[in-house]
């Protein structure tokens, strides 16, 4: 089966704001990543804030164009942003926002917002849009009274709610989610997680959720894929990454989730800096925060290599790490 | 009635028109009393024609500088014996015709450019800079008089002039309200959605941004009113034989020892309307939009 | 720093030349200056000697080089009135502008800043209603009918002041006060509305709420931080007071710059007028320069605000 979306080798660089007087900077918010996620899966994209991973979502949806490299939506490339058949397109993939309330308008009611999609790309009739409105709106969880409402009336989740709704109007195949639940309470952000799980299997639809924190993915995610610094470090089925992560970036990432029952005696805790992407590190990128790193990490890249049980990792110590951790 | 007194949730979303009843009942004195004066400047605006007694250029040289209170002459005469009442209902409806065109024309011009540049950038975001920096350095009376030096003194060139000095405060602020909303708010969720950019900012954005524009409109219309006059004042706006505010008052300044009244009454009117448009301007961004400064 | 010194500078030389190729095209827009002037019955002879004499028969850009050169030369034509260079007739009128504006400026610094701030300290105060009620009245009532209800008071009713021209200290006293008027409502009502915010600031609680006396709260930490925005008004203040002057000095007949120029405007005097125009755009622009300069040497951080 062909998947739904792939990126091949895509990067992604902004130039910074130069003055008059100063170089422009750039900076590579993505580098070299390939990925496919195919229908009725989930891959989740991990890393902390300026990892690349919201800028990797809008250049899976198209909404900015990648610096080098190509991403293919159902075997076809996409067209640029703006454009007719872009816009066209955009009835097919969604995108759900980390803040719902920005992302609705504040003055019309819910209902018209669930409509906009139909409308814009004028599809069925007005009935048949009503209808279609009635029934995402049940399927997302909102209640029939919370469609004549503006979104400031809403709670944090019903908006999210209304903006997942919005999105699955017009039956796309992909959805990408940008921290779709970091914005909300705890206690709402399983139920969300839920009605993701319930909108796929009902519709098949393939999605991308991009998140800094594991343990929200782990309920939802097939394959988990780990970002550091624009590049994607791991890449493994969820359960192979949550029982036996490689990179040892993972490994502090895995090891911060607690698990009930289970005190955190051992857990990895990273030293230095945050990654700043204007300031990328010589080599690997990790290295300067990496606690078994050697020479050779300093000077070059480790390349994404894939190994047993579907696993892609870039590390050069691989080998040795795995001898350590068995 | 029983339901006013009530706490706003308990309400059950009471329609829009009963809210703006609501909202009248709660109006301070101030505003009620700027509405009510501005109200009766419009409507002397439309019916100027119809309601001044005589011609406005209509000479009676037999009564010259008739003090107010004159049977026939209400608010007097001037050294020409033409009736002072006339003559300012008739400035009122030209002075604030100028004032409005000007305001309609540079906040549509302005809006237009500013959103454009939200969606283009790059030329109409200098063009913009440029011109920020054009006004700073040039007050508009001073540039205004080049003009009138170089090109003659007319109402088309006044409105022009000022349409073509207030647009850039629009273009600025239409500019920001749409690069903020579709940054990462809903008019970029919208154009996601795969949206014209047409329906994004006719269905989106302007809505949201009317309040916004409404206020600014209200509030640089009292600086266009206080503008016109000036440059009237000053012999450069309204030509005779019209009338306008300033120019009653550049006339009348010459008879300020004999006939004080001829200049007094348009005094008053144009400090009243730029009071009352000030009073209402503030009161509307209170209530619509505590954003703008 | 630097960096900025020199894009600000770049901007400033940018907006000279803009507002000098605004004064050309206008010049050129309204149709032939040399009926324009001389009027359509004037002899082709003086009609072709006009045009030699500045320049019309040459190329466009050959007339705008020129046109741009002559002015940094400081060369602005010949008064058409009197056929005197324009540059030292408007540079004699400039003392006499400078006496009346200088005193406005002192005046409504001195009195539009304390006004603002001390109506800010007591917010809600009866002294606050009052400076917002004459802040609004300074921003409602047109300079003109301040001054003309000021000479019909002080001159025509009570005789007390002379009501136009220039000779004793006396003379300058209604202009001034006139002046000042509208331009302390402006200043009180900014200065009010920047200490405010000063004061609102995080920072202003966590002092008082670390003991500190509220007197020495204003004095170290409101007061130094609302210099910062005031030192803006005096920027703005330079170009409401160049525009207050022109209404001024026309109403009491002052023989400064102002009167110079709505004089050359009737009589169409472009050599004159165009050169007050510069001249008053170079002013505005090293004021604003000098602002831009001073904000960014106090604040870095408004230094990167500049280039967004």
């Amino acid at each position: 089966m062909s998947p739904i979306i792939e990126a091949n080798n895509v990067s992604r660089t902004y130039a910074g704001h130069g003055g008059l007087f100063r170089p422009k900077s750039y900076v590579r918010a993505v580098e070299d990543v390939s990925l496919s996620v195919e229908q009725g899966e989930t891959l989740a994209v991990i890393g902390e804030s300026g990892s690349g991973k919201s800028t990797l979502g809008q250049v899976l949806l198209g909404l900015a164009p990648a610096s080098a490299g190509d991403v293919r939506f159902r075997d076809a490339a996409l067209s640029p942003a703006g454009s007719r058949q872009w816009r066209e397109q955009r009835a097919e993939m969604q995108l759900i926002y980390q803040d719902p309330l920005a992302a609705l308008d504040p003055r019309l009611t819910i209902a018209e917002q669930i409509r906009e999609p139909l409308d814009i790309h004028q599809i069925g009739t007005p009935e048949e849009r009503a209808q279609r409105v009635d029934e995402v709106a049940r399927d997302v969880g909102l209640q029939p009274v919370h469609l004549s409402r503006r979104p400031h009336e809403l709670s944090g989740g019903q908006r999210q709610r209304a903006v997942i709704a919005r999105a699955m109007a017009s039956k796309p195949v992909l959805l990408v989610c940008d921290e779709p639940v970091s914005a909300l309470d705890v206690s709402i952000q399983a139920q969300v997680i839920n009605t993701f799980r319930r909108l796929q299997r009902m519709s098949g639809v393939a999605m991308v959720f991009i998140s800094h924190d594991l343990k929200v993915v782990r309920n939802i995610a097939h394959r988990v894929a780990v970002m550091y610094l624009g590049r994607i470090v791991e890449e493994a089925p969820a359960d192979v990454i949550f029982a036996n992560p490689q990179h040892p970036y993972t490994k502090a990432l895995v090891s911060s989730v607690p698990i009930p029952g289970k005190p955190l005696g051992d857990r990895v805790i990273l030293q230095g800096e945050p990654p700043n992407p204007a300031a990328r590190p010589s080599g690997c990128a990790f290295h300067p925060r990496c606690p078994v790193a050697v020479a050779q990490c300093r000077t070059s890249v480790p390349e994404l290599h894939s190994n047993a049980e579907h696993r892609r990792v870039a590390c050069h110590l691989v080998a040795e790490v795995r001898g350590a951790a068995a | 009635m029983t339901d006013m007194t009530a706490p706003p949730a308990a309400i059950t979303q009471p329609s829009r028109l009963s809210r703006a009843i609501a909202a009248l009942r709660r109006l301070p004195l101030a505003v009620e009393l700027a509405s009510a004066w501005l109200l009766a400047m419009f409507v002397i605006a439309a019916l100027a024609h119809v309601l001044a007694p005589y011609e406005i250029s209509e000479i009676d040289l037999m009564s010259r500088l008739v003090p107010p209170g004159s049977p026939g002459h209400w608010l007097g005469t001037d050294e020409l014996g033409r009736d002072v009442l006339s003559r300012l209902l008739v400035s009122i409806r030209s002075s604030l015709l100028i004032a409005a065109l000007a305001t309609i024309l540079s906040a549509t011009i302005g809006t237009v450019l500013g959103f454009l540049a939200a969606q283009r950038r790059g030329v109409f975001e200098h063009a913009i800079l440029m011109f920020v920096d054009f006004q700073a350095a040039l007050p508009f009376i001073i540039m205004a008089l080049a003009v009138s030096a170089f090109v003659g003194a007319s109402v088309p060139v006044l409105v022009g002039l000022m349409a073509f000095y207030g647009w850039e405060r629009y273009a600025r602020l239409a500019r920001g309200l749409a690069l903020s909303a579709m940054g990462k708010g809903y008019a970029g969720a919208v154009m996601q959605l795969g949206a014209s950019p047409m329906r994004v900012f006719m269905r989106h954005i302007l809505p949201n941004v009317s309040a916004t524009l409404v206020v600014t409109m209200t509030l640089s219309f009292s600086e266009v009113i206080l503008a016109e006059s000036g440059l009237s004042f000053l012999g450069l706006g309204v030509q005779l034989p019209d009338s306008s505010l300033g120019n009653m008052i550049g006339f009348g300044r010459d008879y300020l020892t004999t006939a004080p009244w001829i200049m007094l009454a348009p005094a008053a009117v144009i400090t009243l309307t730029s009071l009352s448009v000030s009073i209402l301007g503030d009161w509307l961004r209170d209530r619509l939009d505590p954003s703008v400064s | 720093m630097m960096s900025f010194a020199l894009t600000r500078l770049l901007r400033a030389f940018a907006t000279l030349m803009l507002v000098i190729t605004f004064a050309f095209s206008i010049l050129r827009l309204s149709g032939d200056p040399a009926i324009a002037v001389l009027g359509p019955m004037a002899p082709a002879a003086a009609l072709n000697a006009f045009r030699e004499a500045w320049g019309l028969t040459e190329p466009f850009w050959v007339q705008y080089s020129k046109y741009v050169l002559s002015i940094f030369a400081g060369d602005f034509g010949d008064s058409m009135r009197d056929g005197l260079p324009a540059l030292p007739l408007v540079l004699e009128r400039v003392p006499a502008t400078l006496s009346l504006t200088i005193p406005s400026l002192i005046l409504t610094l001195t009195i539009g800043i304390p006004a603002g701030i001390v109506a800010a300290l007591h917010r809600n105060s009866l002294l606050d209603r009052t400076v917002i009620l004459a802040a609004v009245a300074g921003f409602t009532v047109p300079s003109f009918v301040v001054g003309l209800v000021l000479v019909l008071i002080f001159s025509v009713t009570l005789g007390v002041l002379p009501s136009g021209g220039q000779g004793s200290w006396l003379h300058g006293v209604l202009p001034i006060i006139t002046m000042s008027t509208v331009s302390i409502g402006l200043v009180a009502r900014y200065s009010r509305s920047a200490m405010l915010e000063v004061l609102n600031a995080p920072y202003i609680r966590a002092a008082s709420a670390k003991g500190l006396k509220w007197r020495d709260v204003i004095r170290l930490h409101a007061l130094p931080n609302a210099i910062l925005p005031l030192l803006t008004i005096i920027g703005l203040m330079v170009g409401s007071l160049i525009a207050g002057s022109v209404v001024v000095e026309s109403i009491f007949s002052w023989p400064g710059m102002g009167r110079l120029l709505i004089i050359s405007v009737a009589a169409r005097d472009l050599a004159v007028v165009q050169c007050i125009l510069i001249l008053i755009t170079v002013l505005m622009v090293c004021a604003n320069l000098t602002v831009d300069l001073l904000q960014a040497w106090l604040d870095p951080k408004s230094r990167n605000k500049a280039h967004a």
